[in-house]
């Protein structure tokens, strides 16, 4: 390599070359892909029976078919519910257990213990752990003996047979897979503001509920907001917890069912049409919600 | 004196550490018991386990897991094959993310003003909703029942990418590759071998997570592998959930549920404290 002369410009080309790895995956597996995807969207492409239907274009025909087959609502809806059941106990308990962490003056003891076994499930592989779920809350299973054992009911629960229930279980074992996460991002967001400002507002008498509402909780909003959209964008993934736990049916009465599982359900049965028509709209929310993100940390950069 | 203060005002500094104890101590359990009653119930015989629940571990650990190995799911293919993509993905992931952020972090060129926001733009979009053209991509190229879809694409992973650069920025000074440079070391060479070092604990953490993801994952494997000989624990997982489950043996459906949990507990305890701080590092700031 020549070293002395019009150095900069000769090194810089390797910035090219160190992004080529990055950009030829990208562009063969993700774009690719996207294209492919939106352009499978516009075509009628489906078996029906052993015969194969298409691909014959039909321009917009598969989105008008998704929106009025009213499938689709019910699917985003019980989405949407799973993800706020999951996410406002989540929310509250990572602000708690975040403010205890970070606070100086409670020296909890044995925070790193803590701290490892609230992160512990976010590893768990999801099927194994539904999988778990679903044969302890089975209505022969060990909780529903133990409920029995104890005396709390007579007979077995039907966990999985209720809309309630089956919700429940899902909502609270994505609630323990997420919630170690965000405790330790908002912790990351409260050990980084300023200490000074909560001396002050204690030598100004406030108690420590005042200043949890009003210093820490107005200075966390960028990282809240954060937290809030990322989760969304999660939450519409929703996939291998219900899939398992109802083994695809989404039971009982589809009211577990979600987006993703919908989308996975035109997969195996070569839907393609429908199924493209699906994956362009939640591209569309999907990237919507990411440019927010990218606004939100965008903004934070600025204040370092 | 902090102590006293505490105590004027609100709920006392006593009264709250009691309570966040409790608290503590609850949720410790709510994270932990599920495992436990896994562990128990794995080493207890089927007929065992439909006489009820108990809290002491029985003797049939290594009955339940012999009868699961001789059983018809390919439990040690699904082992190895779960290793080599997680493996294989993890290594890809972080050496490719690491060079991506090298390229953004030590040169100047024009292009780099568009791909940096694009990098991060593209960054929380799942593969879910380009899974169909992935699919068919896949098909096309004739890799069906193949690893390498699984584990090439990690090399394009915008958010290993994005945690690399994080940590470039702290870490790593332009002008240690200035003095690279002039003691004419090649740019490839100043990457592997000055660099990469540097970045151990960030390529650590990285490494530990896309391998766990990977582990994990059951979406994208489950639908290019086919062959029982090829799937992943994950999808095997999946198949005994399919399966008329009443029929089973409980006792091996709890060891095989443990056999795909357990061997991430062990590792993640070993190295807990690297992987909470490195959470906590790869969080929005900056």
């Amino acid at each position: 390599m020549r070293k002395s002369k019009g150095k900069v410009v000769r090194y810089n080309k390797w910035g090219y070359i160190f992004l080529l790895p990055f950009i030829l995956v990208y562009v063969v597996f993700q774009l690719i892909p996207l294209v492919n995807t939106i352009y499978n969207s516009f075509f009628e492409n489906y078996m029906s029976g052993l015969t194969q239907i298409g691909p014959n274009f039909v321009g917009l025909e598969n989105y008008e078919k998704l929106f009025s087959g009213g499938d689709i609502w019910v699917y985003a809806k019980n989405t949407i519910v799973l993800w706020i059941m999951c996410f406002i106990p989540q929310i509250i308990l990572s602000l708690l257990l975040g403010a205890w962490f970070s606070d100086v003056r409670l020296r909890l003891k044995g925070a790193r213990f803590f701290k490892t076994v609230i992160y512990l499930p976010n590893l768990i592989m999801a099927s194994a752990f539904s999988m778990l779920f679903f044969t302890l809350f089975s209505d022969g299973g060990p909780i529903n003996s133990l409920l029995m054992q104890i005396g709390f009911i007579d007979e077995p629960y039907k966990f999985l047979s209720n809309t309630g229930s089956a919700r429940g279980l899902i909502a609270l074992m994505n609630c323990l897979m997420w919630f170690g996460n965000t405790t330790i991002l908002l912790m990351a967001g409260m050990m980084g503001i300023d200490t000074s400002l909560f001396e002050a507002a204690e030598v100004d008498g406030a108690t420590s509920a005042q200043v949890f509402f009003r210093v820490t909780l107005p200075l966390l909003r960028p990282i809240l907001v954060y937290v809030v959209i990322t989760s969304l964008i999660g939450g519409l993934q929703l996939f291998d917890v219900p899939q398992i736990l109802t083994n695809g049916t989404g039971d009982p009465m589809r009211s577990t069912m979600t987006l993703i599982m919908f989308l996975n359900k035109h997969l195996y049965s070569k839907n393609y049409g429908m199924a493209g028509a699906l994956s362009v709209i939640l591209f569309i929310i999907t990237g919507i919600l990411s440019l927010l993100v990218f606004k939100v940390t965008g903004n934070d950069k600025r204040k370092g | 004196m902090n102590e006293n203060l505490g105590l004027k005002k609100g709920i006392g500094l006593h009264a709250r550490r009691v309570i966040a104890y409790t608290v503590l101590i609850i949720i410790t359990f709510f994270c932990l018991f599920w495992f436990y009653v896994l562990f128990i119930n794995a080493t207890r015989s089927n007929g065992e386990l439909q006489a009820g629940f108990t809290l002491l571990p029985s003797t049939h650990l290594l009955e339940n897991w012999t009868n699961l190995v001789n059983g018809t799911l390919p439990v040690w293919n699904g082992l190895i094959n779960s290793l080599i993509v997680s493996a294989g993905s993890a290594v890809l992931s972080v050496y490719f993310s690491t060079m991506t952020a090298y390229a953004i972090h030590a040169y100047d060129f024009r292009l780099k003003k568009f791909i940096y926001p694009f990098i991060l733009m593209v960054m929380m979009i799942p593969t879910q909703v380009t899974a169909l053209g992935f699919i068919n991509l896949v098909s096309d190229m004739g890799l069906e029942d193949s690893f390498i879809p699984l584990i090439v694409p990690t090399i394009a992973a915008p958010v290993t990418f994005f945690y690399m650069k994080q940590y470039m920025e702290s870490t790593l000074p332009l002008s240690l590759i200035e003095a690279a440079r002039i003691d004419g070391s090649g740019e490839f060479r100043t990457f592997n071998a000055i660099v990469l070092p540097l970045m151990k604990p960030a390529i650590a953490v990285q490494a530990i997570f896309t391998f766990v993801s990977s582990w994990n994952n059951y979406f994208t494997p489950a639908l290019i592998l086919h062959d029982d000989k090829k799937k992943t624990l994950p999808i095997l997982i999946a198949q005994l959930r399919a399966a008329d489950w009443l029929k089973f043996d409980m006792g091996q459906v709890y060891v095989m549920i443990a056999f795909s949990i357990f061997p991430v507990i062990i590792v993640y305890l070993i190295l807990s404290k690297h992987i909470v701080q490195g959470v906590a590092l790869g969080s929005v700031k900056g």
